[in-house]
């Protein structure tokens, strides 16, 4: 599998053109005749290239009659079939199976549990920010990239601030991004504002990419009257409709088999829109991570699954987790296009989502991204990693391998960003922070009549009457009462 | 409005009519007879039909017309984009469904039994039951989840459990237990039109049984309200409040104690949570005694809660203390004579009606 780099692009481009006859590699398979694999070696060519390219008319027609195929029912399987028998090729020896024809071996051989080297890692920025040469990525503009890096900046101070607030006793819990700035900054700038996230809780720069204020952020922390959760929820629970991004939900995984049904119900609307989810190297052990997967494959549903592979579930490593090489290789066991990136590299993560969004709305299927990355934070304000890990892997992490300097490091070399800027933009950010903190500290808690509401779309009669029966408990009690209930 | 009138020249006419039959026409008007599939499977037409949000999930529910055959020709009809045949993972196929839910559409999904619903029960209290206040209303779950609950015969312990108080017992849901295909018509109707998340009880061995319905009931527009009890049988001696299958052996139960000349008010529940407490209790406070029938484990079970109602808010008018039959504490055994002993029988709830008029019971 990661011997594909090394091949010459003419041979790969020939087998794969032979292997687009046959079902299983359907008709989503772009080929480039002049510069092989469109997704891997094209040199470094500007959108509208690879937007022509996907408008290959056998291509196209293949993938469109994959998507006219699913919606019959299943007495279209026989028509299936003879799709792959008319490529009679050098199998003359193989055998009908539910599921298809496979040719048949009389050597025993066992797939081996690995392969001999892992599958590499895509990046488009060295470890210093210089852009690597000849490279294949998704060009940025200035306002997008000065703003994918003001806003790397801002998750970052916002990330230490409220934890401080949490080690002062102000909220009661938070959790940091430290480490993976790129991926949530960066993903979110490569979405479009109809794309539906589904977050699992290490990406809230999502929502600051997507125009959540510092305020929103920390009235929701603070559980204020103005915070959208009606502070119902723990800190960093985030939530907002018209973010299209979904309350944050504890229970791990449990967002993946609801990002497919939410793409599927995007296919059945016709929407040109995906859903994302993000989920961490530990949530995919989840039963649900399995249960998502398969279904979106099987529904062809326009979903991203993005993992944020950071080498540590609270204290569990990675090898403790699973024994796969990572995540991407289980993309293929669900029949789901993957790929590897390098999660500190914000312009390889911008690229590969954007391409994963034009290949999950326009051939209507799932796609597997796996993101490298590490937290270099502890878990949770509830957490000490120093427990469980060395405290000198912490700081070779944060220091020589911090996505935001590797990005700034990019952005000043072409003269998009400066350190006054720099110096300007830390300045005013943490004074923004630190208002927002005491308005949202100084607002008023929700009032008593919160507590009943939305349980059901309709408050039903007995919670109107428990309603009733506490306001007046409450005034006829007040000193068994906090004082800042407002009844 | 005219099934009303009819109902009333009937009730008239029923005075006439020798008791052992008057019995079993007491419900409406009845010119035809339905059976619960029947009543399910129409009801998902009509609401199909009527809303094209609506669609179905669950396992067999298309190809194989339902495991039970509820869903018979709804595949035929409307298509595999609205109903969906799922590989067997409930954890999955519940999450898919939630996650549908929230983006707007209003998924139908039927576990085979509820059993099999532990497996996904994570997603029915976590995801669905508390997201609308979690999100403070932002987002709304409007599905609802259906299929067989309780006992069947000769099926074992884990396919025999009955989980009403389970559900019922959590804030955020809404939990129905139809009797009659009336019931199961008008509930399921209201379940999916109800944008909150519905969790539809159904019984096995009452799928193949015929209840009399009215045109009114037959009509597409007939919904039935969600939270309020029906009295089966009119009574002035002793309340008997029951669910789902126990109904119909309350109502024979009710027969056997007329001859030995107590009058008991049947009560069917429908509505598990929202629980219709001041119907219940209205009742009560006029018969001055209460059985409660259930064919779950006995403890904290509805039964139970119903008890505590009671207890809470007419003490005063109770001449017995509540009687309370269910299941027996054991998980369900199989060997058929055993299954017998470990569930209600209508002897049981007779005894305990006499039980609580300070009859002998011998």
């Amino acid at each position: 599998m990661a011997n594909w780099l090394r091949i010459s692009s003419r041979t790969v481009a020939n087998h794969i053109k032979k292997r687009m006859n046959k079902e299983f590699m359907g008709g989503a398979v772009h080929v480039n005749q002049s510069s092989g694999l469109w997704w891997g070696l094209n040199r470094g060519g500007p959108v509208s290239d690879r937007n022509r390219r996907h408008m290959d008319p056998l291509a196209w027609n293949r993938a469109t009659l994959l998507c006219v195929q699913r919606f019959k029912t299943t007495l279209a399987e026989k028509q299936h079939d003879s799709f792959l028998s008319s490529d009679s090729d050098d199998d003359n020896q193989s055998v009908d199976f539910p599921g298809g024809k496979v040719s048949y071996t009389s050597e025993m051989s066992f797939i081996s549990e690995s392969s001999q080297t892992r599958v590499p890692c895509y990046r488009v920025l060295e470890d210093d920010g210089d852009l690597i040469s000849d490279c294949d990525f998704q060009q940025v503009s200035k306002e997008d990239a000065v703003k994918m890096y003001s806003n790397m900046v801002t998750l970052q101070i916002m990330d230490n601030i409220f934890y401080e607030a949490q080690r002062q006793g102000r909220i009661s819990f938070y959790l940091t991004s430290a480490g993976e700035e790129a991926i949530s900054i960066a993903s979110a700038a490569a979405l479009s504002e109809q794309d539906i996230i589904l977050p699992q809780y290490r990406e809230p720069g999502v929502l600051l990419w997507r125009g959540f204020t510092l305020q929103e952020f920390a009235d929701q922390c603070f559980g204020n009257k103005a915070d959208y959760g009606k502070g119902r929820q723990m800190p960093i629970h985030y939530g907002s409709k018209k973010h299209n991004f979904f309350t944050i939900s504890s229970p791990i995984a449990t967002q993946l088999p609801q990002a497919a049904g939410i793409a599927y119900s995007l296919k059945m609307d016709n929407k040109k829109a995906c859903v994302v989810s993000y989920i961490g190297d530990g949530g995919t052990s989840e039963g649900d991570f399995h249960a998502g997967l398969n279904f979106a494959a099987v529904m062809e549903a326009p979903v991203i699954f993005f993992c944020r592979n950071n080498g540590w579930a609270i204290s569990t490593n990675v090898s403790e987790q699973f024994r796969s090489d990572g995540i991407v290789v289980k993309g293929r066991a669900y029949g789901i296009r993957s790929i590897r990136v390098d999660g500190n590299d914000a312009l390889a993560v911008y690229s590969a989502v954007s391409a994963a969004r034009e290949m999950a709305i326009n051939e209507q299927r799932p796609i597997l991204i796996e993101a490298l990355t590490y937290r270099v934070g502890h878990h949770s304000t509830s957490d000490d990693s120093t427990k469980y890990r060395q405290l000198d892997e912490i700081v070779y992490w944060k220091k020589a391998r911090n996505p935001v300097n590797r990005f700034r490091n990019w952005v000043q070399n072409i003269g998009w960003w400066s350190e006054q800027q720099e110096a300007q933009l830390r300045n005013s950010v943490r004074k923004q922070l630190l208002e927002a903190i005491q308005v949202a500290e100084k607002t008023e808690k929700p009032p008593l009549s919160e507590l009943f509401t939305d349980v059901y779309d309709h408050p039903p009669s007995n919670l109107e009457e428990q309603e009733k029966h506490l306001r007046e408990t409450v005034t006829r009690h007040p000193k068994d009462y906090p004082s800042d209930i407002s009844v | 409005m005219l099934g009303i009138v009819r109902q009333k020249m009937l009730e008239q006419s029923l005075k006439k009519i020798p008791p052992a039959v008057s019995v079993l026409r007491s419900y409406s008007s009845a010119a035809k007879q339905m059976t619960i599939r029947d009543a399910l499977n129409s009801a998902l037409d009509e609401e199909m039909s009527a809303d094209s949000k609506v669609f179905l999930m669950g396992e067999e529910v298309g190809e194989y017309q339902g495991a039970y055959k509820i869903t018979k020709g709804l595949l035929d009809k409307y298509g595999p984009e609205r109903v969906l045949d799922t590989p067997i993972t409930e954890a999955g196929f519940t999450g898919v469904a939630v996650g549908a839910a929230y983006y707007g559409v209003k998924p139908v999904v039927e576990f085979m039994t509820f059993n099999f619903s532990m497996q996904a029960i994570d997603h029915i209290i976590n995801s669905a039951a508390k997201t609308n206040y979690m999100s403070s209303g932002q987002i709304s779950v409007p599905i609802v989840f259906r299929g067989p609950n309780g006992a069947a015969a000769g099926v074992g312990a884990q396919h025999s459990q009955c989980y009403a108080a389970w559900y019922a017992s959590c804030p955020g849901l809404k939990v129905l237990a139809p009797y009659s295909s009336e019931d199961a018509r008008g509930l399921l109707k209201a379940a999916i039109r109800d944008p909150d998340p519905v969790v539809f009880l159904e019984n096995e061995l009452l799928y193949g049984e015929s209840f009399p319905v009215s045109d009114e009931v037959l009509d597409s527009s007939f919904c039935l309200p969600i939270g309020k009890a029906k009295i089966e049988r009119k009574g002035k001696d002793v309340t008997i409040a029951a669910y789902s299958k126990m109904v119909g052996y309350a109502l024979k139960a009710a027969e056997t104690l007329e001859k030995d000349g107590i009058d008991a008010e049947v009560i069917n529940l429908r509505s598990i949570r929202p629980l219709d407490r001041s119907m219940i209790n209205a009742s009560v406070r006029k018969t001055s005694r209460l059985v409660t029938v259930e064919e779950a484990f006995p403890q904290h079970g509805v039964g139970a809660e119903i008890c505590a109602s009671i207890v809470e808010e007419s003490f005063a008018y109770l001449d017995a203390p509540v009687e309370r039959i269910a299941g027996a504490d054991v998980p369900m055994p199989y060997a058929a004579n055993l299954e017998r002993m470990a569930v209600p029988q209508v002897e049981d709830i007779v005894r305990a009606a006499k039980r609580t008029c300070y009859r002998s019971v011998s």
